[in-house]
């Protein structure tokens, strides 16, 4: 059983906004949504650093908490997903969200928000038909034993997607080149590199 | 390393004797930096190192990076490549807003409505209904026109809607979909968020219309203070005072309005995400509003049993909009000494009634 990660390596990420794109494109994404996004801090200034980011499809996922229809489920690959079908649009997933994941199609007064959209790590969702599944959630790239879109297109294979295994595997071989002590993370021992599904919220 | 990169760069093409000079003098202090230099060629060797350059060449992501972003702090040169960029790297409240609904406002929501609910069951079996002590007289008191009456039970009937959709969409979760299955639950959820935000509106306005209609009534005396004393009564011998309204009317009355105007305000910033407030604030507005509502509802529990179950004569004054001249003296004896020359019999209500004169206004003090 796999445990499935996004992982993006901030020191090669280098904004070119391809992850972007490929989602898009891949999941025929509703207009004025982006499931995923690139974000930059300190732009222009020496310690410039960009970071894509999507839905981390949480061990402990917020969305899933606080959700009052329960619309959200966890695939054996440890995916998060949600049911169209039950979602009401209250916006709570998008609140206890860290990662600004959830989207709304519309923002709309007494709370017209349409169903929630986001990253289903290129997994498609529950529906009856293949057609209604792309229709409704986008493609189903791991049913055809395909990684997520964004992280297969990186062109500095910044967005790292895969088993957390593998995925932190290859982050510390890169580490471990670089010569970092502690890599991209900060000094926490207990966000170590083998360590991905580390919940920064428990506060070890 | 400096010494080292000089002996690279390459000369400039040489240009008449000046130059020759130049050059012959530049070469001589090359060749004296060369020696001093190698003194240090060890470390000159390490830099030469491709792997080694390779780690100094960019900088690296430094844990202040990482804590600027944990901290959900943006700056002035941060940026989105989202349409609407409002939004920080990293939601921190969203934690603390997922634990105070759901470890908090969650169990001590039901713990609050549960407990009213049993202390009042509890009080009913122990204490039982509060009869009229004296007979009847038979002659009636106007004490709620048509109007308040339609306006109360418009309010009422909205408010036990919005409070029974709105437990749906915090707890019903537990309750319903393993209970009805999935197609039922769908229906039942989205029909909660469609009433309890069309209603809301609704009803916030005609609670701010009743409470500007019922204050003067509602300003607190000094004899309400003895009536909150002795706990409306039921401490001690004898009649406590009371106006029209009494202590506990008044305090649900300023509970409305103060934590029912809350609600409402904090409704009305979740309800309408069009003038685009951000996800922080609606966290708050949430909590208050979740926080807010449940208490009012647990104590909308208590005056719904004293208004109907737990005493004798009430619920028809806002039923028929009369009470019986003892109910009156009993529980608002200063309204009833004020107002007891309007009192009307039963058949001349009756007459009154068949003949259509319409409603009269409340029995006010003159």
């Amino acid at each position: 059983m796999a445990q499935m990660k996004f992982m993006c390596d901030a020191e090669r990420c280098i904004e070119c906004n391809g992850c972007v794109t490929a989602c898009k494109n891949a999941n025929d994404v509703e207009w004025g949504i982006q499931r995923r996004r690139v974000v930059t801090l300190n732009d222009g200034e020496a310690d410039e650093m960009s970071i894509s980011v999507a839905c981390m499809h949480c061990d402990d996922a917020p969305c899933m908490a606080v959700c009052p229809t329960d619309c959200f489920y966890k695939t054996d690959d440890g995916i998060v997903l949600h049911d169209k079908d039950l979602c009401i649009g209250c916006g709570y997933c998008l609140y206890a969200c860290p990662f600004g994941a959830p989207q709304f199609p519309q923002q709309n007064a007494f709370g017209e928000r349409g169903k929630m959209d986001k990253c289903t790590f290129c997994a498609g969702g529950p529906a009856e038909t293949k057609e209604e599944e792309y229709q409704k959630y986008g493609s189903n790239r791991i049913a055809e034993g395909k990684l997520p879109l964004c992280a297969e297109m990186c062109s500095t294979k910044a967005l790292l997607a895969g088993d957390a295994q593998d995925v932190a595997d290859i982050f510390r071989q890169r580490v471990v080149h670089r010569g970092h002590k502690d890599g991209a993370w900060s000094n926490n021992p207990q966000a170590s590199t083998d360590n991905l599904a580390y919940d920064a919220a428990r506060k070890g | 390393m400096t010494t080292l990169t000089m002996t690279k760069v390459p000369s400039r093409a040489p240009s008449g004797t000046a130059s020759w000079l130049q050059r012959g003098w530049r070469l001589c202090l090359m060749l004296v930096l060369l020696v001093a230099s190698l003194g240090v060629t060890h470390m000159a060797v390490a830099q030469a190192d491709p792997d080694r350059e390779m780690t100094t060449a960019a900088p690296g992501i430094t844990a202040d990076q990482w804590r600027q972003v944990r901290s959900g702090e943006t700056g002035p040169n941060y940026r989105d490549s989202r349409h609407e960029s409002n939004y920080n790297l990293i939601n921190a409240s969203g934690e603390t807003w997922r634990i105070l609904r759901n470890r908090w406002v969650s169990p001590f929501g039901l713990i609050a409505i549960g407990g009213m609910a049993a202390m009042i069951a509890l009080f009913y079996f122990i204490v039982g209904r509060k009869y009229l002590e004296e007979p009847r007289t038979g002659r009636k008191l106007l004490r709620w026109s048509l109007l308040m009456r339609a306006l109360h039970w418009t309010v009422a009937t909205l408010f036990i809607t919005l409070a029974l959709t709105g437990l749906n969409l915090l707890l019903g979760k537990f309750v319903f979909r393993t209970l009805f299955g999935d197609a039922v639950w769908a229906w039942m959820i989205a029909a909660s968020k469609v009433l309890h935000n069309y209603l809301g509106p609704i009803f916030g306005v005609l609670l701010v219309i009743m409470l500007i209609s019922l204050i003067k009534e509602n300003i607190p005396k000094k004899h309400d203070w003895v009536w909150f004393k002795k706990g409306g009564g039921m401490i001690g011998k004898g009649h406590v005072d009371a106006g029209f309204a009494n202590g506990g009317e008044k305090a649900w009355y300023w509970l409305l309005a103060s934590v029912g105007i809350l609600v409402v305000a904090s409704g009305f910033v979740l309800d309408f995400p069009n003038f685009d407030q951000g996800r922080d604030t609606m966290q708050w507005a949430n909590i208050i509003h979740a926080v807010g509502a449940l208490g009012l509802t647990a104590v909308s529990l208590g005056h719904i049993y004293i208004g109907t179950l737990g005493t004798e004569g009430a619920l028809e004054g806002m039923t028929t909009g009369y009470v019986d001249e003892t109910w009156a003296k009993e529980h608002h004896n200063l309204w009833y000494e004020a107002v007891k020359d309007q009192t009307v019999s039963e058949e001349e209500l009756a007459a009154r009634k068949a003949g259509g004169s319409g409603e009269p206004s409340a029995a006010k003090p003159s």
